[in-house]
């Protein structure tokens, strides 16, 4: 399934930080950057489980609030010596609203 | 002769006549309407009427007698009402034209933010020549002007009325100028040059309303600033003017849609201009405009033109603001950043790459090899050859590549090596050959580097040049790999030069990163909030997450939630609010914390603001149990109770938290009074403990009781309350302004030595100038969090932005 669905305005996320949105594929963090690029990802740390929504933001990265993994947003990559990634989700701003895909109202196939 | 209608006579419109008549003279008789009672002119050049530099009469690029000339019928003044397609006609309200082609060029309208007050007298907003002559006449001189919206056109109407005389205001929604043009960095340098003039800037400024009885006399913030202003420009934006194309049922989105050949969905009409969208892009700048009428001339006259729009760039008509800004200049995954910068001469250049290809390039104070870059960008030119020297621009491209040694090796002896203290190189040279071996060395007897800092690179390859092989450059003890500061010049420089923002710091300071990280961030901020107390506003989003959230964030992402008890001391209505509390959000323990407080443990982020508003209810407030600043003050019953207290430790205990709540501090600071040496409180493990004796206080200070366990070392003694208040405020002053940041108060004492701690505080000038300045800060740190964030605006940020899974039913 392709498409997007709207989950509110860009406004509503600060800049350099995240809202988290309920799917039924669990929690998604939507990070909005310095300069308004936003990003989706599971808001699960693939190391303890870490809401990553709560990380500081700073350029295109995100470093867990729990134990200070660094993730690329873009990729969902752990940074460095730790090893990793996190599920990211296609995500983008049409006239000041966020549109996220809308595979993220339909369940998981068969994991 | 074929009918041509246009409508609107504005940049677009004005190029796509001058190409169709030079072109093919005599195949178009054309019909020119215009909104405006005027014919085409520069509109780009409103800016320098604003100001003063220009006449109306000097931006005209159109006049009578070239219409004549070219046979254009002239409507000026009669805005086309109605377009109707079936008798291809248009109507203004004194007449109508019939067409056989149709150009709709109506460029965009002003967006106006409807706060209450918008539509008063004295609000502007800023397009054509009436706006302009609207500020201009308002005889600004004087008086106060606000502009909201700090983008191009905000800042050139802020200059513009500056020039006029006006103090100007400019407020802005973001968190710097022109950020779609500029990153922080350059942002920032463009509001230090504005400022310079006398333009103040208001950034992450929401307004609220603008104020007045029958005329704009103020605007009110969201945060309850109010700029008073006799005039408000607003430049916030514009959007399309779609409405004739709506009417006339041509397919809109967020402008008229047109093909590559400029045609809209009905083949007799064509658009351009600000008004069209092509391949779900708009436009707001006139170079594609002009590229889009070359195309539509063409079409008119039954050729193939396909209009493809380029990247274009931005520069601002602010005479002394240089800026410059083309491509992307966003990070990304593969994208690299090349960056340059010279806070002395406030110059900044930052070209972003991908795949050895020019993307971005953003540039302010030296933009003169803007146009070069742009080339290179235009034409995607593989860089890889001269990356080293790429961003010193064309005039060190050709030859081999610089070897920054052989750069400095190169330089005459006379060439000046630190700017702010003016040292050039042979000074450098000869303290090195006279035994100054080290840097602190040289610092200490050339001054070389001793500012503001960011020479020291150079200082070294000028030490290295001279030692050779014997020159063993120090390893950089930087904060984080951000920068090679340390934590103690970054405090130092923050206080001398002034800096009163992270963008501010990152860029005087030479950051190597664009957002620095989750390591320097809350440090900055923790020292810009210490430094400017009244000025700086805390930067949430470089708080790590307890902060942030005001609660202790659980391995499983649920919080707790610790109420303040002053001294320990609570009452029955309190502990009821407290059990009422936990019952109703269901907490799943409720537990006494070593620093005699009680805990609610695992409280769901959404809670947060309804449980805190509960409690404040009940008179509680933030234990502050998340926080680098006071946590609590722990107390033993005293001799109030007691048979062996001396002094009433609970009392003192409750308040010195009341002194001392809701400062912010390089880390956790804990309190311990105890009533007697038996100790009951452990006072003799804390950051700051009180013995109570017979003969008055005795305080100490340094202990620990965390991964490092160790006992108190006295400070002072004291036989008087207040002044055993004093000694302790002084001295968490002290640690406020000295500590670097994550340090306890016991390393830091370590660090700095127990007798310099010791001489400052018994020097009675120091201590109250200390005390003084902690008062300072605490008219504006003492609040409660919890209040503030559980607002009727605020609520609702801290549930989740939205819920699929109620969607996924179907
Ligand atoms: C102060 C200022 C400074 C600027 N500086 C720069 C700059 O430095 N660089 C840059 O690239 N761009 C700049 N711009 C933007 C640039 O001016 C626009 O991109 C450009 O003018 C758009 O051209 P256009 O022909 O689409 O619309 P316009 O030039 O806006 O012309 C549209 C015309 O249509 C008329 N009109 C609207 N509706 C009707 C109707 N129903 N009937 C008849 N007529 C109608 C309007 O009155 C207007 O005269 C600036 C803009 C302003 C306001
Ligand atoms: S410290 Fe001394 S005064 Fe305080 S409770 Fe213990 S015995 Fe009593
Ligand atoms: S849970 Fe994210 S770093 Fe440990």
């Amino acid at each position: 399934m392709t498409g997007f669905i709207d989950i509110g305005a860009l406004e509503d996320i600060p800049r350099q930080g995240a809202r988290v949105i309920r799917t039924v594929q669990g929690c998604v963090a939507v990070f909005r950057t310095l300069d308004d690029r936003v990003f989706a990802l599971d808001d699960r740390c693939p190391h303890k489980g870490g809401p990553l929504s709560e990380g500081i933001v700073h350029g295109d990265r995100v470093t867990c609030p729990l134990h200070n993994w660094v993730f690329d947003m873009n990729s969902g990559a752990a940074q460095g010596a730790d090893e990793g990634a996190v599920r990211t989700w296609p995500v983008r701003v049409e006239q000041g609203r966020v549109l996220i895909s809308a595979e993220l109202v339909s369940r998981p196939r068969a994991a | 002769m074929k009918k041509l209608v246009v409508i609107g006579a504005g940049m677009a419109s004005g190029r796509l006549l001058e190409q169709l008549f030079e072109a093919a003279p005599g195949e178009w008789h054309v019909t020119l309407f215009n909104a405006e009672p005027r014919g085409n002119y520069n509109r780009l050049m409103l800016s320098p009427v604003l100001s003063g530099e220009k006449t109306y009469e000097q931006i005209v690029t159109h006049d009578a007698d070239w219409y004549a000339a070219h046979g254009v019928d002239c409507r000026f003044g009669e805005p086309v009402v109605r377009i109707d397609r079936a008798n291809r006609a248009v109507y203004s309200n004194s007449g109508g034209a019939p067409y056989d082609a149709l150009v709709i060029a109506t460029g965009s309208a002003p967006f106006i933010i409807p706060v209450p007050g918008s539509d008063l007298p004295g609000v502007v907003t800023y397009r054509d020549l009436e706006d302009t002559n609207a500020m201009i006449e308002a005889g600004i001189s004087g008086k106060d002007a606000v502009v909201i919206g700090g983008g191009l056109l905000g800042l050139e109407a802020a200059a513009g009325m500056a020039a006029r005389g006006a103090s100007v205001t400019v407020v802005h929604l973001m968190g710097h100028l022109m950020e779609r043009q500029l990153d922080p960095a350059a942002g920032y340098l463009l509001q230090r040059d504005l400022e310079r003039r006398g333009i103040k800037v208001h950034c992450k400024g929401a307004t609220k309303a603008i104020l007045g009885h029958g005329r704009a006399e103020a605007v009110l913030l969201e945060d309850g600033t109010v700029h008073p202003a006799d005039l408000v420009c607003m430049a916030v934006g514009i959007r399309p003017e779609v409405r004739l194309a709506n009417d006339a049922h041509l397919e809109v989105e967020r402008g008229i849609v047109v093909d590559d050949a400029l045609r809209t969905s009905d083949p007799h009409i064509f658009a351009l201009g600000e008004c069209v969208e092509h391949r779900g892009q708009v436009f707001g700048l006139v170079a594609p405009l002009y590229d889009q009428a070359k195309v539509l001339a063409r079409t008119l006259l039954g050729e193939e033109a396909a209009f493809r729009p380029v990247q274009t760039a931005t520069k601002l008509k602010v005479t002394g603001c240089d800026l410059y800004s083309a491509g992307d200049f966003a990070e990304g995954e593969g994208r690299e950043d090349i960056v340059f910068r010279d806070p002395g001469r406030g110059i900044y250049k930052r070209l972003v790459l991908e795949n050895d290809r020019i993307i971005g390039v953003v540039m302010y104070g030296d933009t003169a090899d803007g146009n070069w870059f742009y080339g290179l960008m235009k034409d995607e030119t593989d860089i890889s050859e001269m990356r080293d020297t790429l961003i010193f621009g064309p005039a060190f491209q050709g030859g081999t590549a610089l070897d920054p040694m052989a750069a400095v090796a190169a330089l005459p002896p006379e060439a000046e090596i630190c700017g702010c203290n003016g040292v050039c190189k042979g000074t450098i040279v000869a303290a090195v050959q006279g035994g100054a071996h080290t840097l602190d060395a040289v610092r200490a007897c050339t001054k070389a580097s001793g500012s503001c800092g960011t020479c020291t690179g150079l200082v070294e390859q000028v030490m290295k040049l001279t030692l050779g092989d014997g020159f063993v450059a120090p390893a950089p003890a930087g904060m984080c790999k951000c920068t090679d500061h340390s934590h103690e010049d970054v405090r130092r420089l923050i206080k001398s030069m002034g800096l009163k923002s992270i963008p501010a710091v990152m860029q005087e300071l030479g950051w190597k990163t664009v957002g620095g990280c989750h390591s320097c961030r809350p440090a900055l901020n923790y020292y810009l909030l210490a430094e400017y107390p009244l000025d700086y506003r805390d930067d949430r989003q470089s708080r790590f997450v307890n902060e942030r959230n005001h609660a202790n964030i659980q391995k499983d992402g649920t919080y707790s939630v610790v109420p303040r008890m002053w001294g320990g001391v609570t009452t029955p209505q309190e502990l009821r609010a407290i059990a009422d509390a936990a019952e109703k959000y269901a907490v799943p323990m409720v537990k006494v914390t070593g620093g005699q407080r009680i805990d609610l443990l695992g409280v769901k982020k959404e809670d947060l603001p309804h449980i805190w508003a509960d409690l404040n209810a009940a008179g509680l407030v933030s234990g502050h149990a998340y926080s680098k600043g006071l946590r609590t003050v722990k107390t033993c019953v005293g001799s109030e109770f007691c048979r062996f207290g001396t002094q009433d430790s609970t009392g003192l205990g409750i308040r010195l938290e009341k002194l001392l709540w809701g400062s912010w501090t390089p880390h956790k600071v804990k309190l311990g009074v105890s009533g007697c040496p038996r100790n009951c409180a452990e006072a003799t493990c804390k950051d700051v403990g009180v013995i109570c004796v017979d003969s008055g206080y005795q305080i100490s200070v340094a202990g620990a009781a965390g991964m490092e366990v160790k006992e108190t070392e006295p400070l002072a003694s004291t036989p008087c309350e207040d002044e055993a208040v004093e000694i302790i405020t002084a001295f968490i002053q002290l640690y406020r302004e000295h500590a670097r940041y994550l340090d306890r108060p016991y390393k830091w004492v370590a660090k700095v030595g127990l007798d310099w701690v010791k001489a400052q505080i018994a020097d009675l000038p120091t201590r109250r100038a200390l005390v003084e300045r902690f008062e300072i800060s605490q008219s504006v740190y003492r609040r409660d969090p919890w209040a503030e964030h559980s607002t009727t605006t605020e609520t609702p940020r801290w549930a989740p932005l939205a819920d699929l899974t109620l969607e996924a039913a179907e």
